[in-house]
């Protein structure tokens, strides 16, 4: 099975906007093996630098120190094993559902062959009857929709998701959940999640990875041991919250609750 | 029912305009100082405008669309018949305005009519001339302003440059331009190119330099090579802000054209008003007036055609 992904000591540094001041340190030997097939959501507060590492797997930035590989090969650069869902849709205002879903086999000519997935995933996130539309006429979750389907399009053996729900309102949010879950169990890929949404990530995940603030390294790592299909409103559900926020040390007593989420 | 016959009015007061219009055309006195037409130019004109409007109510008794257009636009055409009626009566009534630099209205319709052949090639000139030069401009503009916005290190070089030779008003260049170029022809050219050049560079340039990084990033992850995403995501991102160019070029290109036309050209609409001026006919130019006022305005009406087609997408994102 394909889409491992490992992560040796990884160091990433920014250079400080006030260049008299010593350099932003985002992630400070940074190590994590993703199982092939598995879902696992980054969680931390604010500014852990856990988007820094999707991005650094995705291949969008480099890491200053340490290695990356999936599937035994370095990550240097975007590749079409790792489909990449941004914050917010992001879609080609100037395309239609139908071409953005397009893009990705174009750009990699290989629409002539793949055509027929284009249609596929847009049945599969269920945006048929809208591929002519423009992005500015869906709705938000339906442009994240198309985004999925866009990122997916291409068979990638890693989907990379950063905050992908976090501009949706709480419903749209839970159906697209469970949409989520079907893809990644239909195509049988390894999914990474950043997320603020504790109860997303235990809804969700094989495992949540807890991340410490800058430079941060991994805190915890906590298996989500619940059969699927999950219920929302279980006991063992609030277990694993307490187990997290406490990682996080916002479990604590009432009055000491600071709010970074 | 009510409603009804207030619609017919409207339909009506065009026409009831035109028949004052005639009224008065034949029996007011005149003032005896204009020059008299070989037929009444004015009447003729008034006449065509009034088989326009009729023809056009004809069409929107079965057409729906025609119909709310005609009668939208019914009182702003009395408007404009009864602006043309004071205007004459002015001009050929009244001694209010000297008679040389106000032509009746008979004259300058008269002088479109009887000069056609001729306004016609002069108008070709201009238009051959625009075209060129405008091509040139926003083609060069266009290709000068992808490099700006997109390669930084072109930007270094070149940006400076730009933004000092820019900003000349081209009509400073004629002098120069017009003793370095072997022909008058390419001197012209280079002018209205340049007029088109400058805006559009700059918007091209700050166009793409406003797209939001996540655009390219997105493109990155899903294969696109530069070269891709200069074509597929540079580009049509900041299509809007080109046309923005487009439209500011093309409107300093008339200014240009212009300029040029009555600075040592020997044809082309420009050079034609300001020989009427210099011969003292301005019935000619006024005509030379009204003939701009059309060339620019369908000018701008296509370009604004061209944008709506191409910029569908950006209905609903930005209002226009």
């Amino acid at each position: 099975m394909v889409g491992e992904i490992s992560i040796k000591d990884v160091h990433k540094k920014f250079p400080n906007t006030d260049p008299s001041k010593e350099d932003i340190v985002a992630l400070n030997g940074f190590s994590l093996d993703i199982k092939p097939g598995s879902f696992v959501s980054l969680i931390g507060p604010s500014g852990c630098g856990k988007s820094t590492l999707l991005r650094i797997i995705g291949g969008l930035d480099r890491a200053t120190k340490g290695e990356l590989y999936i599937d035994d090969k370095e990550i240097r650069k975007p590749g079409s094993d790792r489909g990449f869902a941004f914050q917010g849709s992001n879609l080609f205002p100037w395309l239609t559902v139908e071409k953005n879903i397009a893009f990705g086999l174009k750009a990699r000519h290989i629409y002539k062959e793949q055509k027929a997935s284009v249609q596929e995933f847009i049945k599969l996130v269920g945006l048929e009857g809208f591929e002519k539309s423009f992005p500015h006429q869906l709705s938000g979750g339906m442009q994240q929709r198309a985004s999925l389907a866009r990122a997916l399009v291409g068979h990638p053996s890693v989907l990379l998701l950063d905050e992908p729900l976090g501009a949706l309102d709480a419903f749209t949010r839970m159906n697209l959940q469970d949409e989520i879950i079907e893809i990644w169990k239909k195509h049988n890929m390894t999914m990474v999640m950043v997320t603020h949404d504790v109860d997303e990530a235990i809804y969700m995940s094989d495992q949540v990875v807890v991340m410490s603030a800058r430079p941060s390294k991994v805190e915890a790592i906590i298996d989500i041991n619940l059969p699927r299909p999950r219920a929302r409103a279980q006991d063992t559900f609030q277990e694993y919250r307490t187990k997290i926020l406490n990682v996080l040390n916002l479990g604590g007593k009432v009055d000491e609750v600071e709010y970074y989420l | 029912m009510k409603k009804k016959l207030f619609t017919v009015l409207k339909l009506l007061l065009p026409f009831i305009a035109i028949a004052i219009s005639i009224l008065v055309y034949y029996q007011a006195a005149d003032n005896g100082k204009q020059k008299k037409t070989a037929h009444p130019y004015y009447l003729f004109f008034l006449g065509v405008l009034g088989a326009v409007i009729l023809l056009e109510i004809l069409i929107g008794l079965f057409n729906e669309k025609i119909r709310k257009r005609i009668i939208h636009k019914a009182p702003f055409l009395t408007g404009v018949i009864v602006f043309l009626l004071l205007l004459n009566y002015v001009t050929t009534k009244t001694t209010l305005l000297p008679t040389l630099y106000f032509p009746s209205l008979d004259r300058i319709v008269g002088l479109l009519f009887e000069s056609r052949v001729f306004l016609l090639k002069n108008v070709g000139d201009s238009l051959k001339l625009l075209a060129t030069g405008f091509l040139w401009g926003a083609v060069i503009g266009f290709l000068t302003g992808l490099m700006l916005g997109y390669f930084k290190v072109v930007g270094y070089w070149l940006n400076p440059i730009t933004k000092i030779i820019g900003p000349i008003p081209t009509t400073a260049w004629i002098p120069l331009a017009l003793s370095t170029f072997p022909t008058t022809h390419g001197a012209n050219v280079f002018l209205i190119a340049f007029a088109v050049w400058f805006p559009v560079t700059l918007m091209t340039s700050s166009g793409i330099q406003s797209i939001s990084n996540v655009n390219f990033e997105v493109s990155r992850t899903l294969g696109a090579s530069t070269i891709y995403q200069i074509i597929h995501v540079a580009i049509p991102a900041a299509m809007p802000s080109i046309f923005l160019g487009v439209f500011y070029g093309t409107v300093s290109s008339f200014a240009t054209l212009m300029a040029v036309e009555m600075n040592g050209n020997s044809s082309g609409i420009g050079w034609y008003i300001n020989w009427q001026k210099s011969v003292m006919l301005y019935d000619g130019v006024y005509a030379g007036l009204i003939i701009i006022a059309v060339i620019c305005s369908l000018t701008l009406t296509i370009l604004f055609k061209v944008r709506d087609r191409v910029l569908t997408w950006q209905k609903g994102v930005i209002k226009w």
